[in-house]
């Protein structure tokens, strides 16, 4: 018993050491990143970690000197709008691959989810001279349209869809419900952990984008957050590094807000009781 | 309301039928209870009545109206089901008010007849409560608080207490009973527990390979069922059937001194199944001429069931209130001293009955002993 009870203890001890360094491992290059955000870039450039000036006045350099706050803005609203464009067109398309009956539904389906296997670098080419061909260059519909759905979030959302039990269906028939009182009534508000992990998941795809929007955006009206932080480190001759870990650590922000509210959702059982 | 089924048959692909030519009338607040095995199409049957599923042959009407192609919400009926369906993310009483607020009735009337339906079923303690935070007996009344909060006048209950445990089961049992009469509910009721179908049914259809088999009350399925399946089906522990030939016009073929039966009507020769309950047979503990060996035995307080082998290798079941212990591979003397059926050798057909009610008439035609 003793014996036994001993080498739980010595396991546990090695499971948790394990985690602390992982952990280590993980976390100081950020606590490092957000440090330098607060240290003269003086004192970076000589390599020091500890300076006598401790500030916030990368921050304030950041936000007055360079249109970090336009990037912001527009991340944010090409973000928003690629988020709530998927929510919808994401779940519509997902309840008709469960709960309507078509000819072919199936088949079309997985036509539908092998565009998934394609990587997206394939498509960067054909996809720029379309967009060239219809204008769209240098605005934020660039950064939009080609966004709108996408095949991973209707594949979710119908596994999500799948799980509602038939049952409920046939209760909404009964009570007389369209498809479209169904969906929105039922089966959003039924799904709606799948519905908020595919929100999140979605919002920050769109916000960590750099390939696309560096390929389609000239002018900083329009340029996202993570394409305008490579434009600070090149724009002068001289780095400011300290400005620029300011920056890095503004733009990470959204992020982390995100994964706070997402986690809340993201806990399990909250389904209980439809059926038994 | 009443329900009409005229001739209604379901098939998929147009050959092998799941339903064929079932036709019955439902009355006007009857509780007609749909019974059968799993896999006889009981819930199907349901689900057509209810317009979930299209009828493929046949003839629905309601009150007399042709529905066979209406829409569920066109029907006026209400259904309840096994695992309750309700919404988890609404609570009590937004689940009881969905359906009024799909039919966008006026907030006021729906308060109304959610907090007397809700009232009904006991549960106003737990009007703000979600699903998951009941216990399945309260989901299943908050289900029942749904159908009754609409206004329909008919309600479908498809195996509506089979999740629950056997107390809570009788608990409901009643209570579904007590308010299908308060609200002169016409209730459609399938189950596939023949106990729950003859304590609440005024009448009850047998269903069976896609066909009806039966369609009376408990007590008239009990005492004449139409063959082997509805004896066997109706009845714990089920009815013994025992096959016997008859050589010629009434002579039995075996010779062995067994079971004895008396038959009213005589029979031609040919094979022949008899059906006796449990409880008609009965053993004599003092007689010296056995003709069974005890198998096992089921102690079950009142009284026992007691499986044993006739010496012509024939298992047969026996109900016995005897106080006294029988053991395993002890002789025994069983008698037939209740009502016994003849069915026909494939068992589709009831020939002749002998119960304790037609003793007093008896003497009107010979009776016959047959042994086996």
């Amino acid at each position: 018993m003793t014996q036994y009870k001993k080498r739980e203890k010595i396991q546990r001890v090695f499971h948790y050491s394990l985690l602390v360094i992982l952990t280590i491992f993980i976390i100081i290059p950020f606590l490092l990143g957000f440090w330098t955000s607060l240290l003269p870039t003086a004192d970076i450039s000589k390599g020091a970690l500890w300076s006598s000036h401790i500030s916030l006045d990368n921050y304030v350099t950041a936000i007055t000197q360079t249109p970090i706050i336009r990037y912001l803005f527009n991340s944010l609203l090409i973000s928003l709008l690629t988020m709530f464009a998927q929510i919808i067109f994401c779940s519509m398309s997902a309840y008709s691959f469960v709960f309507l009956k078509f000819k072919g539904r199936d088949m079309l389906f997985y036509v539908f989810l092998a565009t998934m296997m394609l990587p997206f670098e394939a498509e960067v080419i054909p996809n720029f001279t379309t967009v060239r061909d219809l204008g769209l260059l240098n605005h934020y519909a660039v950064m939009i349209i080609p966004f709108l759905t996408s095949a991973f979030g209707t594949f979710m959302l119908r596994q999500a869809f799948l799980q509602i039990p038939a049952e409920l269906k046939e209760a909404g028939d009964i009570e007389g419900l369209s498809h479209w009182q169904y969906y929105y009534k039922v089966v959003m508000p039924y799904s709606r952990i799948s519905v908020y992990t595919l929100a999140a998941y979605s919002f920050l795809s769109s916000w960590n984008q750099y390939l696309w929007p560096m390929l389609t955006t000239f002018s900083d009206n329009f340029r996202p957050v993570q394409d305008g932080l490579r434009q600070l480190q090149s724009q002068e001759t001289f780095n400011n590094w300290g400005m620029i870990q300011a920056s890095a650590a503004i733009i990470i922000i959204p992020t982390l807000i995100a994964l706070f509210f997402g986690q809340h959702y993201f806990k399990s059982g909250l389904n209980e009781g439809a059926i038994k | 309301m009443s329900i009409e089924l005229i001739n209604i048959s379901k098939t998929y692909n147009g050959s092998d039928f799941i339903l064929s030519d079932i036709s019955v009338k439902i009355e006007t607040g009857e509780f007609f209870a749909i019974v059968g095995p799993s896999g006889c199409g009981k819930s199907t049957l349901l689900r057509m009545i209810a317009g979930l599923i299209p009828i493929s042959n046949g003839q629905l009407k309601i009150d007399g109206k042709d529905v066979t192609n209406l829409p569920p919400q066109e029907r006026a009926l209400t259904m309840v089901f096994q695992n309750y369906a309700l919404f988890p993310f609404l609570n009590v009483k937004d689940n009881v008010a969905f359906g009024l607020k799909a039919r966008k009735m006026a907030n006021s009337e729906i308060n109304t007849r959610v907090n007397h339906a809700l009232e009904l079923v006991n549960l106003t303690d737990f009007i703000d409560r979600k699903p998951g935070e009941l216990s399945g007996g309260q989901r299943q009344r908050v289900a029942l608080a749904r159908a009754i909060a609409s206004d329909a006048k008919i309600c479908l209950m498809d195996e509506p207490l089979s999740n629950l445990d056997a107390q809570l089961r009788n608990k409901m049992r009643s209570e579904i009973r007590e308010l299908q009469q308060k609200l002169g509910l016409t209730l459609i009721y399938v189950t596939h527990d023949q106990v729950e179908a003859m304590t609440m049914a005024d009448r009850i259809m047998v269903l069976n390979d896609a066909q009806t088999q039966q369609i009376d009350s408990a007590s008239n399925i009990y005492d004449t069922p139409s063959n082997t399946f509805v004896a066997s089906f109706f009845g714990t522990p089920q009815m013994n059937l025992i096959p016997i030939t008859l050589k010629e016009n009434n002579q039995l073929s075996a010779i062995e001194i067994s079971l004895k039966f008396s038959i009213i009507k005589s029979l031609k020769a040919g094979n022949y199944l008899i059906g006796v309950r449990p409880n008609a047979l009965s053993i004599d503990l003092e007689s010296n001429e056995t003709n069974a060996v005890v198998t096992n035995i089921e102690y079950l307080g009142t009284h026992s069931i007691v499986h044993a082998q006739l010496d012509n290798s024939q298992e047969i079941r026996i109900e016995t209130s005897s106080k006294r212990n029988l053991s395993v591979d002890e002789r025994i003397s069983v008698s037939v001293t209740g009502s016994h059926y003849v069915f026909s050798e494939d068992g589709q057909k009831l020939l002749n009955t002998n119960g304790g009610y037609t003793d007093g008439n008896s003497s009107k035609e010979p009776q016959l002993q047959y042994s086996i």
